[in-house]
């Protein structure tokens, strides 16, 4: 599935793979793991997924415990809020994001309360795995970007990775953890080709720490998911100019890490909120809130923050890119306050 | 209360008769005691009665053992007194104090047992549909025996999930039975005027064996629930029961006028009442005396108060709960 690639002493040193061969990985290893891990979804078994994520688990692990469903995404979520209460792991996987609408009542009004109105009787440990972003060329009700709907709803965790490591390490924690949590996976990564050293692969990443992927002494930038590959262009690109950025990648919505997110605009002085979800009412509008009410008079200048436009993501090639935060919006925001 | 192989009601023993009458009176008179202690101001929110439908929860329950499944309703009080709780517990629950079954954050509309496989009652109408199916694909992939029983109302009936549900637990071969209080009104609107067909046949068209049962005779419900549950045990997949049956009083607690009916028919349908029903048959079959009713009677009563005081006595969370159980293993 991937490449192994030596480095010039002929050592095994690191290894090309894309964000979805390393959601497969976590996935196989769990389930090698764990009996009780299973994965249903829409064309998830013959087909392997329409990303290609659940290759070869049907072969390896057979139809009881990866299983094609018909297309009745609030039938086979709420089936899976039933085997996590009854003593199963399940994973589920709703092809595009767009889709959990359909299911919404079983994540929002079951899957996330049971616990609770439970009083503590009944958990919940399901994972629920979608693709988020536009890019795709695939319209509107393709190429959302939901995760500020799921980081509303206490009960929820909230993942997403935005580098293959993260993707196989916050995914298990995710199938570890007894509590639902929504995986949002950029469907722009999915097939990108990374090289990761050995190194630097993790068994598995806590849910509720950020990444701080790129050091810098001027600007913190928060980016998520789709957004921090984006956000680390227009760092290199400031960084010509004389700019330093930190790039910090939350990782998890719920928890919010925010000590680093913090501390790292503590530091800085001055943050700029990045995220492909809809601008209004969303992730970039709750984190800069976080970072006024707790670092406020560590400010420099206003927080900034870009989200997707408030549009439906139109298909038309020529308005969908602008709608979506790019590398040159970022930079000027940052010039603007730096 | 179970019994591991079905057997045909009529060699059933006087001591499991007298259980399933037992079972009756008590959620007749735990509900009879919740009306007043609602009225009293007591019970804080809503809460729905299910007085006139108790041989439907207790006819299937009868069949079922303590590991089986059991997804609830609004109208959950005789599901889960049927399942097997505690009485003291279960007021407690109602009246929002901590030794309720969910620690007084559930209520009457949430109320659950884990102890017994009672995996809640639901306040979104239809909303356990999927949660029972896929407990019967947890015992399915688990290879356990156990089987899952969705209890829900003629008003679920036209909520879409079940469409999918059913579609699932059939292809599938799910060992779930779908068990259908068909009371006549969803809420406040009769059935027929928002529902078309013939409802059996919405199983039929799953290759689901749907039945039509009459809800108002426990042993009725019971023969059609014992030969679900053994379909189910075998592998052969799921089942639709169809019960017919009728709430004597209001949808909720408050629906006291009733505009939607006639008190002519609600004295017909008390009529047919399940209590009645049964006791005429364990007087007739010499099964009990009547001075041996008065006894169960006067037992479940006096259960009744030591509940009612058990509920009393018991505290409020504290504040420090309002944080707890968000998530699993940590507070929030």
């Amino acid at each position: 599935m991937s490449t192994q690639m030596k480095t010039p002493d002929g050592q095994v040193g690191s290894r090309e793979i894309t964000c979805a061969e390393a959601l497969n990985e976590a996935m196989a290893e769990e389930m090698e793991r764990d009996d009780r891990v299973f994965v249903m979804g829409e064309d998830v078994a013959v087909a392997g997924g329409v990303w290609k994520v659940t290759a070869g688990l049907l072969d390896r692990f057979g139809p009881a415990r990866v299983r094609d469903t018909p297309i009745s995404e609030a039938g086979f979520v709420g089936l899976g809020v039933g085997a996590a209460m009854t003593g199963m792991r399940p994973i589920v996987e709703l092809m595009f994001g767009d889709f959990a609408a359909l299911a919404a009542e079983q994540i929002v009004n079951q899957a996330a309360k049971i616990h609770y109105m439970s009083g503590g009787k009944f958990t919940v440990p399901l994972v629920v795995r979608m693709s988020l972003g536009a890019g795709r060329r695939l319209a509107a009700q393709h190429s959302q970007s939901l995760q500020a709907w799921w980081s509303h709803i206490p009960g929820l965790k909230v993942v997403l990775p935005s580098h293959p490591v993260e993707c196989k390490g916050l995914l298990k924690s995710a199938i570890r953890d007894d509590n639902p949590v929504i995986f949002l996976e950029d469907k722009m990564m999915h097939r990108e080709k990374y090289t990761v050293a050995d190194s630097e692969w993790q068994e598995t990443i806590p849910l509720g720490k950020a990444g701080v992927k790129r050091t810098g002494s001027h600007v913190t930038v928060i980016a998520t998911s789709s957004m921090v590959p984006v956000s680390l262009t227009a760092a290199d690109t400031l960084a010509a100019e004389g700019i330093e950025v930190e790039v910090i990648d939350p990782r998890t919505l719920t928890p919010l890490d925010e000590e680093t997110l913090i501390g790292s605009v503590k530091k800085t002085s001055r943050c700029v909120v990045v995220d492909e979800g809809y601008q209004r009412f969303g992730v970039t509008a709750e984190i800069a809130s976080v970072v006024a009410e707790q670092a406020f008079y560590d400010l420099e200048a206003p927080v900034r923050r870009i989200g997707a436009m408030d549009v439906p993501v139109p298909f038309s090639p020529a308005l969908e890119d602008a709608t979506v935060p790019d590398v040159e919006k970022i930079a000027q925001v940052v010039r603007e306050i730096v | 209360m179970s019994t591991t192989t079905s057997t045909p009601s009529d060699q059933l023993d006087a001591q499991f008769l007298q259980r399933m009458y037992s079972q009756m009176v008590s959620i007749r008179q735990f509900e009879e005691k919740v009306r007043e202690l609602f009225e009293r101001r007591e019970i804080p929110g809503i809460t729905h009665l299910s007085i006139g439908q108790e041989a439907v929860p207790v006819g299937i329950c009868a069949v079922l053992d303590d590991d089986d499944y059991i997804t609830s309703t609004h109208r959950g009080h005789g599901h889960c007194l049927a399942k097997g709780a505690d009485l003291g517990r279960m007021f407690a629950e109602l009246f929002g104090k901590v030794d309720g079954y969910c620690r007084g954050k559930g209520g009457s509309m949430h109320i659950a047992n884990q102890d017994v496989g009672n995996l809640g009652a639901n306040a979104i109408v239809g909303g356990s549909m999927a949660m029972a199916t896929g407990a019967a694909l947890s015992a399915q992939l688990r290879e356990t025996e156990q089987v899952a029983v969705c209890f829900f109302g003629d008003g679920a009936l036209n909520q879409g999930i079940l469409l999918e549900v059913m579609n699932m637990a059939s292809i599938w071969k799910l060992p779930v039975i779908y068990a259908c209080e068909n009371n006549a009104y969803g809420e406040y609107t009769a059935t027929e005027k928002v529902t078309a067909g013939q409802i059996t046949k919405r199983g039929d068209a799953f290759g689901i064996p749907s039945f039509d049962v009459d809800g108002m005779d426990v042993l009725q419900v019971y023969e059609a629930a014992a030969a679900a549950v053994a379909r189910a045990r075998r592998g052969d997949g799921p089942s639709f029961l169809v019960l017919e049956t009728y709430r004597y009083f209001g949808h909720g607690i408050n629906d006291v006028t009733r505009p939607y009916r006639t008190r002519e028919e609600e004295d017909q349908w008390r009529q047919r009442d399940p209590i009645e029903r049964l006791k005429a048959h364990l007087l007739d079959a010499g099964h009990v005396t009547s001075d041996q009713l008065d006894e169960i009677h006067s037992e479940i009563e006096q259960a009744m108060s030591a509940g009612v005081q058990f509920a009393r006595d018991s505290d409020f969370p504290s504040l420090q709960e309002v944080t707890q159980h968000v998530y699993a293993n940590e507070n929030a």
